[in-house]
């Protein structure tokens, strides 16, 4: 049995410990916000975060993650993840969608770390989410719109 | 016709694999100190310069990877603390041990703590002599006189990782005790560099 927090709330996973962290959100928890896009630690879409800092949830098995708190899109809060989705609608940024919620998540993260990021910051921090339909433009300059609305 | 054939395999053969490391009884036949400490440095330098150990000690900014030393794929930058960028650092992919794929072949590397070597430690297309005088040099190895580079080689975890890489990278030659006990025999020898 392993214990997690997710996006606050205690669950307890009956599954093997090997089990990824992804499989365990989407087809146990039904928390399919969290996308599969690869699986293997390449694209980003399964991005989550585990005590506060962005992981690929595709390559965590539960079992390494005992006691920890995730938190997926479906339970961000605070700040950042409001300025992001308000700079992500203004900019309409997802094309298919698939790779954003992680896109969404990342960008979050490096708010949280990065008040005021410069392009370089944006590459560096989103160079492991990949997107197929290429909204690198708009992700990017959506990053620099949250960090204005940050500042206030 | 023979000779050629095994000439052309070799080139194909990648050079992290097929690689014996001796032990330092096989360098006991050399009389000379130096020359011995030289060798047991060079038998050392097989572990040094594998990929397992050059991808995540570069001379720039990120790691390579596999055992064609690739450029990292997602591409990643070194970082101020040697640990990738803020909002994508090592830990965002790699954990405590290393995980194999679910549904493809393969794993991820890990092992806690995972970083690069800082850039003084760099070594990649250094010569072996040149590795050698920056290892030794407390200046650039992290302050560490020869008793603490024996430990580092003969214990430390992430060193010790090189022998368990996880499915699809081949292992460093030997085994990290070998490795320890050449680096041992090559301090009681002088530690002396090749040229
Ligand atoms: S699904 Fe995890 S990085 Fe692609
Ligand atoms: S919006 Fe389609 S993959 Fe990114």
């Amino acid at each position: 049995m392993i214990k997690l927090g997710v996006n606050g709330k205690e669950v307890t996973l009956d599954l093997d410990p090997e089990t990824p962290l992804l499989w365990a959100l989407r087809d146990e928890l039904r928390l399919t916000g969290t996308k599969f896009g690869c699986g293997v630690a390449q694209c980003g879409a399964c991005t989550v975060m585990l005590d506060g800092m962005p992981r690929r949830s595709c390559v965590t098995p539960i079992g390494s993650i005992d006691g920890s708190e995730v938190t997926t899109i479906e339970g961000m809060e605070g700040p950042e993840i409001e300025a992001v989705q308000a700079a992500w609608a203004a900019l309409d940024v997802p094309q298919c969608g698939w790779c954003q919620s992680g896109q969404v998540m990342s960008a979050t993260a490096l708010l949280q770390l990065v008040s005021n990021p410069t392009d370089e910051d944006i590459d560096n921090a989103m160079n492991g989410n990949v997107c197929r339909c290429a909204t690198y433009v708009r992700i990017r300059q959506a990053i620099h719109d949250a960090a204005k609305t940050l500042e206030g | 016709m023979r000779i050629m054939l095994a000439a052309a395999l070799a080139a194909f053969v990648s050079p992290a694999a097929a690689q014996v490391l001796r032990g330092p009884g096989d360098f006991s036949g050399i009389a000379d100190q130096t020359e011995r400490s030289v060798a047991l440095f060079e038998e050392m330098g097989k572990v040094l310069t594998h990929p397992r150990c050059l991808n995540c000690h570069p001379v720039n900014g990120g790691p390579t990877q596999g055992d064609d030393m690739q450029p990292h794929e997602p591409p990643v930058v070194r970082g101020v603390a040697d640990f990738g960028a803020p909002g994508m650092n090592c830990a965002t992919c790699h954990s405590a041990e290393n995980v194999e794929f679910v549904g493809s072949p393969g794993s991820i590397p890990g092992h806690e703590p995972w970083a690069l070597a800082p850039l003084s430690m760099g070594w990649v297309g250094l010569s072996l002599g040149e590795i050698c005088a920056q290892i030794k040099d407390p200046e650039r190895n992290g302050g560490k006189d020869l008793e603490a580079l024996h430990e580092h080689n003969a214990e430390d975890g992430l060193v010790g990782w090189g022998w368990e890489p996880g499915e699809g990278r081949t292992p460093a030659p030997g085994s990290q005790e070998l490795f320890g006990e050449l680096t041992r025999a090559w301090i009681d020898t002088g530690s002396a560099c090749p040229s």
